[in-house]
């Protein structure tokens, strides 16, 4: 098991794209980290980079202390589940196991005997002499788990493994994923698109946009305190409110005349435009009249377990709209006027221009 | 898709019959004496002989002409594949600078009419005394062949998942072992479809041939058919015969890989 | 300045270079080097006739030569209209014919089959084939015409300038439609159903449909077999060499074969160089024309 650095690296392509820029991603050793962003952030360069299918146009990689920034995959001792699972297609499953300790020059019986050690877990000894073509969905992703395993590298590379299953197998295999984890005790590097992923799986989360990390740390800790608008609008579903406002004497005023304190945070300091954040689920729908500010009920969509209403703030609705996800009973009747409280202790501030958070 | 007009049958039927005419008047003629070849031409041979193939293999020693066919497409397909294949996997997969203007000219390449380098092939092949020679036909055969099946199998390649090579490095595979353990047997349709359409370009070449061979010892046989003279007349007989033999290969090669032909012809052309 | 990592990608690329070069040697050497030749060469006069008179350089004046030649103005004519006459039928037959082909029907691999196979067969040998139905007052083509009450006196076709034209072109057609089929088949099965549901549903009809959904989407795919075909329009030689010679007379001689006869029957060298490089500059550009609007038409077919 080995760390992983990126330490100040650039990717600008040919025709002036950068799909990196001064990128530092620090993994330490045994922890399962998910770079996490939208489509285009930089995350799946920043993991073929680790892997050496790309190269940095600026800056290190070094795994385990070891720079190897001018070393192509084969030298670097890792193992990488690719998106598409990338089995090949010719050679059986045994053979697709065995591949990478055959191109060490591992002994036949050692291939045998360590194919067969990572095959049994996996579930995997039965269709050993199958091709992949005639596996199902589930069982071809275990092939390229078990791939990797075989070679007991030192850092494990995951590039959106999940996407291709239906969203039963996703969480089941979610859940073995976690466990693996635990018994490798491995340094996994994990890229997702899917915050949700991101949240249950990483010891640590990167959530990184434009080629830029945007916020590294544990996952409750990115969401509870997210450091930036697009961290907070990114993780946590449904996503959280955003209202923009300005200070005045001290206090924040927002639309539809909703006026908050600021709480712990020092005045002085204080921009002009302050945006408000506030997840869904720490809004509370209670009478008209009552509450911080009143809101007209536009949408319900039940949901079992509970319900998200969309409310546009203001007596008449002529404010911006926002969503809170309240129990399944009662609902709020569309089209009435509701009161909205909301938790004075799970309130977030940004700078409006900046988007940096302000504030503990 | 639901019921399409039955013209489609029609024209469907019409094609099959259009295609197949003329070798049928071919193989007719080819079993018809040569004093009833232009009376009175009926549809069914009415008294097949068999004096034209005799003729054909005896007098004329057609073997000769499909040897010396067989060994220069051959030779062609063999090197140009294996060459070709190599640079195409370069251009399909690597990266380096240089790549767009080097694709260019092949596509360039591909387009020079024959008759615009015949004559300095035809000088240089006769200072180095290959002239009537195999090496003198494989060598200008390069010409076309080699952009050919460079076009073609960089279609293949690209075809090829991008990410089974990757995983091949990250298991520890260098570049060249790569190339042989994976991308080399998932290529192998690609080569056959490849080396077939390369093989029939080179059986059916003709301009170099004829202007590189000087007599019957190593023409091909496209240049054979062509200058069959006959004493008195043209021998039309034989020369229908030497048709239906020239043919009747190449109809087998193309029934049987009809599927490979067109992945390769279509491979490159549409899917860009 | 970036430095990157030079060794990861200079490997790489060094790789690649070593892989193309046998094939990129081969192409200059047997391709790129003879054209210069032909082009220095059509830069002199260099007739092997009279070898007295040396090989002296005169510029441009075989082209200018070239252009005040009747015969090789008729040979571009002829070329020409070879060219335009045999691609329209080519796309249009073809067209139908890929029409026809798509749908699954039993027997169609043996169709495509069967009509694949006269492109795959020698040049020489369907000139061949085309010349024997159309010889003589007795070939299959004028039984056929006099049986059918078409004409009272069978023509003798290669005697006829202008006749001499109609098995060429049939034998052309004949030939490489199915090329052109097979590509527009391709092409049509690269468009989703879905859009001649969506079409119908419209209430579009089938003529329409045709106009308005498969045309457009087809351009690809026609422009890729007009480049095609045009291209080895322009460059015909073994069909006409084998069924007509070029004649009678001169009257269906092509440039290419035109350039031939300058340079390996009359053995002026320097006068055919200068054709056969006209030749290549025709389809050169036309090759390149093409490639403009093919760009154009790809990015615009893109549905």
């Amino acid at each position: 098991m080995a760390s992983v650095r990126l330490e100040r690296v650039d990717k600008v392509y040919p025709n002036g794209h950068a799909a990196a820029r001064a990128l530092d991603i620090e993994i330490r050793d045994g922890e399962f980290m998910v770079l996490v962003g939208p489509s285009g952030c930089g995350k799946s360069t920043a993991l073929r980079m680790i892997a050496g299918l790309e190269t940095p146009t600026a800056g290190r990689v070094l795994i385990g202390e070891r720079d190897v920034t001018a070393l192509g995959p084969q030298d670097r001792d890792i193992a990488m589940v690719f998106q598409s699972y990338a089995l090949y297609p010719h050679m059986t499953v045994h053979q697709n196991l065995a591949f990478g300790l055959r191109m060490r020059g591992a002994s036949r019986e050692a291939i045998t005997e360590r194919v067969g050690a990572v095959a049994r877990p996996l579930g995997l000894d039965a269709v050993l002499d199958r091709k992949p073509s005639q596996l199902s969905g589930g069982q071809r992703q275990r092939v390229a788990l078990g791939r990797a395993m075989v070679r007991d590298p030192q850092v494990f590379l995951f590039d959106e493994p999940l996407s291709n299953l239906d969203a039963k197998l996703r969480v089941e295999t979610r859940a073995e994923l976690a466990r693996l984890h635990r018994r490798l005790a491995a340094t996994i590097v994990y890229v997702t698109h899917d915050q949700e992923e991101a949240l249950t799986l990483g010891s640590r989360v990167t959530v990184m946009r434009d080629g830029r990390v945007e916020q590294v740390g544990p996952p409750m800790e990115v969401y509870r305190r997210p450091a930036s608008i697009f961290v907070g609008g990114f993780v946590g579903s449904p996503a959280m409110n955003f209202l923009d406002g300005e200070m005045a004497a001290g206090r924040w005023t927002g639309p539809a005349s909703l006026a908050l304190p600021l709480g712990p945070v020092p005045a002085a300091s204080l921009p002009a435009s302050v945006t408000l954040g506030v997840r869904p689920y720490d809004i509370l729908i209670v009478a008209s009249g009552q509450g911080d500010m009143p809101a007209l009920v536009d949408v319900v969509e039940p949901r079992g377990n509970e319900a998200l209403v969309h409310a546009r703030l203001g007596p008449e609705g002529s404010g911006p709209e926002v969503r809170i996800v309240t129990p399944p009973e009662p609902l709020p009747p569309v089209d009435t006027v509701v009161g909205l409280r909301l938790d004075r202790d799970r309130l977030h501030w940004f700078d409006t221009v900046t988007g940096r958070r302000i504030g503990p | 898709m639901t019921a399409r007009p039955r013209w489609g049958n029609v024209v469907l039927i019409l094609l099959v019959v259009a295609t197949a005419f003329p070798f049928y008047w071919a193989i007719v003629a080819s079993f018809t004496p040569e004093a009833r070849l232009f009376q009175s031409p009926s549809l069914l041979p009415r008294n097949p002989v068999l004096d034209h193939y005799r003729a054909l293999f005896s007098q004329r020693d057609f073997w000769v002409p499909i040897r010396n066919s067989l060994i220069v497409a051959g030779t062609t397909t063999a090197f140009c594949v294996a060459v070709g294949g190599v640079c195409a996997y370069a251009l399909a997969r690597l990266r380096f600078r240089g790549k767009a203007p080097l694709l260019g000219l092949i596509l360039a390449v591909s387009v020079f009419p024959q008759i615009s380098v015949v004559s300095p092939l035809y000088l240089v092949l006769r200072r180095l005394h290959l002239i009537n020679t195999y090496p003198g036909l494989i060598l200008p055969y390069l010409t076309f062949a080699m952009p050919l099946t460079v076009w073609l199998l960089v279609g293949f390649f690209r075809q090829l998942p991008a990410e089974l090579e990757e995983a091949a490095m990250v298991d520890g595979a260098s570049r060249l072992r790569t190339m042989r353990e994976i991308i080399w047997p998932l290529a192998l349709p690609g080569l056959a479809a490849t080396a077939i359409l390369t093989f029939v370009y080179s059986w059916n070449e003709f301009l170099f041939a004829l202007s590189f061979t000087l007599g019957p010892e190593r023409q091909t046989v496209p240049v054979a058919i062509a200058l069959f003279r006959g004493q008195y007349q043209v021998p039309w007989g034989q020369i229908l015969a030497a048709a239906v033999v020239a043919t009747a290969p190449v109809a087998l090669l193309v029934l049987t890989f009809q599927r490979r032909i067109v992945q390769g012809l279509t491979a490159g052309a549409v899917k860009g | 300045m970036s430095r990157g990592t030079p060794t990861a990608e200079g490997r790489e690329a060094r790789l690649a270079w070593g892989l193309a070069a046998p094939a990129v040697g081969t192409i200059l050497l047997v391709a790129l080097f003879p054209l210069g030749w032909t082009f220095w060469e059509s830069l002199h006069q260099h007739d092997l006739r009279m070898p007295w008179l040396g090989r002296p350089f005169i510029g441009a004046g075989n082209y200018l030569e070239a252009l005040q030649d009747d015969r090789f103005r008729d040979a571009l004519g002829h070329t020409l209209l070879f060219a335009a006459v045999t691609v329209t039928l080519e796309l249009t037959l073809g067209c139908l014919l890929a029409l026809a082909m798509n749908r699954a029907f039993r027997g169609r691999a043996v169709v495509r089959a069967a009509v694949l196979v006269p492109w795959a067969i020698p040049t020489v040998v369907s000139a061949l084939l085309w010349r024997f139905m159309f010889e003589g007052r007795a070939g299959i083509m004028n039984a056929l015409l006099v049986d059918l009450g078409a004409v009272a006196e069978p023509p003798v076709w290669f005697i006829h300038p202008m006749l001499a034209w109609v098995p060429v072109v049939l034998a052309d057609v004949w030939k490489t439609t199915p090329f052109v089929a097979l590509l527009l088949l391709a092409g049509l099965q690269n468009i989703d159903a879905s859009v001649y549901e969506a079409a119908r549903i419209d209430g579009a009809s089938r003529w329409r449909q045709f106009i308005h959904v498969t045309l457009p989407l087809l351009k690809p795919a026609i422009l890729v077999a007009l480049i095609f075909r045009t291209l080895d329009a322009f460059r015909v030689f073994d069909l006409i060499y084998v069924m007509t010679g070029g004649g009678p007379g001169t009257a269906t001689e092509p440039i290419a074969l035109y350039s031939f006869n300058a340079l390996l029957q009359n053995l002026r060298f320097g006068y055919g160089s200068a054709l056969s490089m006209i030749v290549f500059g025709v389809t050169f550009a036309l090759a390149l024309g093409y490639i403009r609007f093919l760009g154009a038409g790809l990015t615009e077919a893109r549905p």
